[in-house]
């Protein structure tokens, strides 16, 4: 048998509902597993972290054609907002937890929770802007140390 | 499928060390398995995590994810992480006798 993975760090760049929920799931999972993990967000995927913007993720219905249907009809003014309502419906109906839940939950399992600085300089964000489960805004040395030692997945 | 002893008993595990029929579970054989998983003694919490996991299993034919273990064992999700640092869900499903959680969260 190979050697068992002990230790991931997952970054999450992108800041769409199903753009964030695999990063989410792959971080819980590890723990789950006895695996240690960190969390590492970055670009739009800072929304997950972000006071006001975590509990308001939505589903990409443009530039999405994984949601077969037209572009032009993704771009209609609610359109989004009514896929993500669906999903959303979906998801909790699978007994999946909501954004904000999963981030507390995932924080409670011990794993580390990283905003990248470069991201929180150019949407003018602080450490009072982003929830308080983040335990740091890092620089990309510092993620780099955090994540020795273990594997690195992308978002 | 193979046989193992167990504190002086004999009962069927899986490959992964799971006991294949949970009528063959006692608390001895409970403190056995948390040792070989590095828990070397059972505190009343770690107890009724597991003891919580038996009724839930029983009633409902599948082990509870750490997510509901967390929101109704009584016990948080911080607090299972502490009690079975490798793994909460899986671990207690293990020690508890009963198959290993099934799904993704």
């Amino acid at each position: 048998m190979s050697d068992p993975i002990e230790k991931v760090s997952i970054i999450i760049s992108k800041g769409s509902l199903e753009g964030v929920y695999p990063g989410l799931i792959m971080a819980n999972g590890a723990r789950a597993e006895g695996i240690e993990a960190n969390l590492f967000f970055t670009f739009f995927g800072m929304d997950a972290i972000h006071r006001k913007h975590w509990s308001k993720m939505k589903v990409a219905t443009v530039g999405n054609p994984g949601m077969h249907i037209p572009t032009v009809v993704g771009g209609i003014p609610g359109m989004s907002a009514m896929a993500t309502k669906m999903m959303s419906k979906k998801i909790e109906k699978l007994d999946f937890p909501s954004i904000p839940e999963f981030v507390e939950m995932i924080s409670d399992t011990g794993a580390g929770i990283y905003a990248c600085l470069a991201s929180a300089d150019l949407f003018g964000y602080t450490k009072d802007d982003l929830v308080d489960q983040v335990q740091g805004i890092i620089t990309v040395g510092e993620f780099y140390d955090i994540a020795a030692g273990g594997q690195i997945i992308f978002t | 499928m193979t046989s193992k002893l167990l504190a002086g008993q004999d009962v069927e595990v899986d490959p992964e060390g799971f006991l294949v029929d949970a009528s063959q579970w006692n608390k001895d054989v409970a403190s056995a398995i948390a040792k070989e998983e590095g828990i070397d003694d059972l505190t009343g919490q770690h107890m009724q995590v597991i003891n919580f996991m038996r009724s839930e299993y029983m009633a409902k034919g599948t082990a509870p994810n750490i997510r509901l273990l967390g929101k109704t064992s009584g016990v948080t999700v911080k607090e299972l992480y502490q009690l079975f640092p490798k793994g909460p869900a899986k671990l207690a499903a293990k020690i508890a006798g009963i198959p290993k959680p099934h799904g993704c969260i």
